[in-house]
């Protein structure tokens, strides 16, 4: 038997919602919804729409932890953050040191690590540039393929006048998909674009500009971030969908993959 | 004491689901997820022992959320290119209308109504836990949650309402 007397409250319309009530309560709420249509249909609706919220994201909660979120590879990250940090501290009294002593021994020739901030962000915004042009094209994502990588880097390297090996990032799962040519400025510009095993990508962009050597400078435009740098008269930047601390180790194999062993 | 790997990772796959319902963009929403992780890291120890690990996690990613949203608002919000909803092929065309319509109304209403109803309705807090996350007394909570709904309601009826119309 039901007590029609007993009086219903929102709070528990809305736990009879969440299927959070039981036994006596949840028979009184169903009771008396009975006697009112008009709440009976609020209350189906507000039933419907929690259900169809859960489905819409079930799926979400069901896919596999992606390897940027997995707890060792956080400590990991953080171990080697509290490193960098130290290493830096340290080469920072170092450059504090060698620039006075450069400052101190000799006036008329700047030091070769001075910087100059404008053309790496130069470098950095064209890459960007390049990056959500050609990420996002399914049919044509670059205009020559890995599978004729050598001719793809001769090609390249005669329009730089540089020299352009492919770092191989395959440590980090992106494999070099292929490359294309780019106007920048007066000159041209290489792209070259990896792949992960989900279909993450990745861009390698070099062009002459000038400045003699920069340190990594990190930029972050929408979702794209970059590391930009300049080495010898020309520009590179590492572009991906990425955190900072994500980008850094693969933009530090870049820039080893491209110095010139020995 | 148990290591952090194996209490933090099986709420790993709610958090995300939580961080995507908010920002409705996979990588933003795991970049959210991963600031999450390394802050409870960084704070591992000040944590309270007794204290609920999950309410806590998810306290802390919509601390995030909300602080990082009012400097999106200042400067203006980025656009996803390429987010397309995953399709369900199993679930028919007019469940699904109204499944995408759910999350799209959601999206609408203010974060903290937002919050409640993906903390109550698709994580499954307590009331008090919910509560607890959003910095409001339980009592305050129960009559949100309900003017939440109506208001979700009243979002979705004009909806379909409107896509008649046009057909």
């Amino acid at each position: 038997m039901i007590d029609e007397d007993v009086p219903i409250g929102e709070d528990e319309l809305q736990a009879y919602v969440d299927e959070r009530l039981e036994g006596r309560r949840r028979a009184a709420v169903e009771a008396h919804l009975g006697r009112h249509p008009e709440q009976r249909d609020r209350i189906a609706a507000e039933r419907r729409h929690r259900a169809a919220l859960r489905g819409q994201l079930q799926t979400k909660a069901a896919e596999p932890i992606p390897a940027r979120l997995r707890i060792a590879n956080i400590q990991a990250a953080r171990r080697q953050k509290a490193a960098r940090r130290g290493a830096l501290a340290a080469a920072g009294v170092a450059l504090f040191l060698v620039g006075a002593m450069a400052g101190w021994v000799a006036k008329e020739e700047a030091p070769s690590f001075a910087l100059s901030s404008a053309p790496p962000a130069t470098v950095a915004k064209g890459a960007t540039a390049a990056f959500r042009t050609f990420v996002v094209e399914v049919a044509h994502p670059v205009e020559v393929g890995a599978a004729q990588e050598e001719h793809l880097l001769q090609w390249l390297s005669k329009r730089l006048g540089r020299k352009l090996a492919a770092p191989d990032l395959t440590a980090f799962g992106f494999r070099l998909i292929g490359g294309r040519l780019l106007p920048a400025g007066s000159g041209a510009a290489a792209q070259l674009m990896y792949e992960d095993g989900t279909g993450r990508r990745l861009t390698l962009y070099v062009r002459a500009t000038e400045g003699t050597e920069t340190a990594f400078r990190f930029r972050k435009d929408g979702d794209a971030a970059t590391f930009a740098w300049i080495d010898q008269g020309f520009g590179f930047a590492v572009t991906a969908v990425a955190s900072r601390d994500e980008l850094l180790p693969i933009a530090e194999a870049v820039y080893e993959g491209l110095t010139p062993k020995g | 004491m148990v290591d952090p790997p194996s209490l933090l990772e099986p709420l790993i796959p709610s958090l995300r689901r939580y961080a995507y319902a908010l920002v409705r963009e996979h990588a933003a929403a795991d970049d959210l997820v991963q600031d999450t992780l390394e802050r409870a890291l960084s704070r591992w120890s000040s944590r309270r022992p007794d204290g609920d690990l999950r309410a806590w996690l998810f306290a802390i990613l919509r601390n995030l959320h909300v602080g990082r949203h009012r400097q999106a608002r200042r400067r203006g919000q980025a656009v996803a290119i390429d987010d397309a909803e995953p399709a369900d092929p199993t679930a028919d065309p007019g469940a699904m209308l109204e499944a995408h319509d759910v999350l799209a109304a959601v999206d609408q209403l203010p974060e903290e109504q937002k919050s409640l109803l993906l903390l109550v309705g698709v994580e499954d807090f307590s009331y008090d836990e919910a509560a607890r996350i959003l910095g409001l007394p339980v009592g305050t909570v129960m009559s949100r949650l309900s003017r939440a709904r109506r208001r979700l309601r009243s979002i979705l009826e004009k909806g379909p309402a409107l896509l008649r119309r046009v057909k």
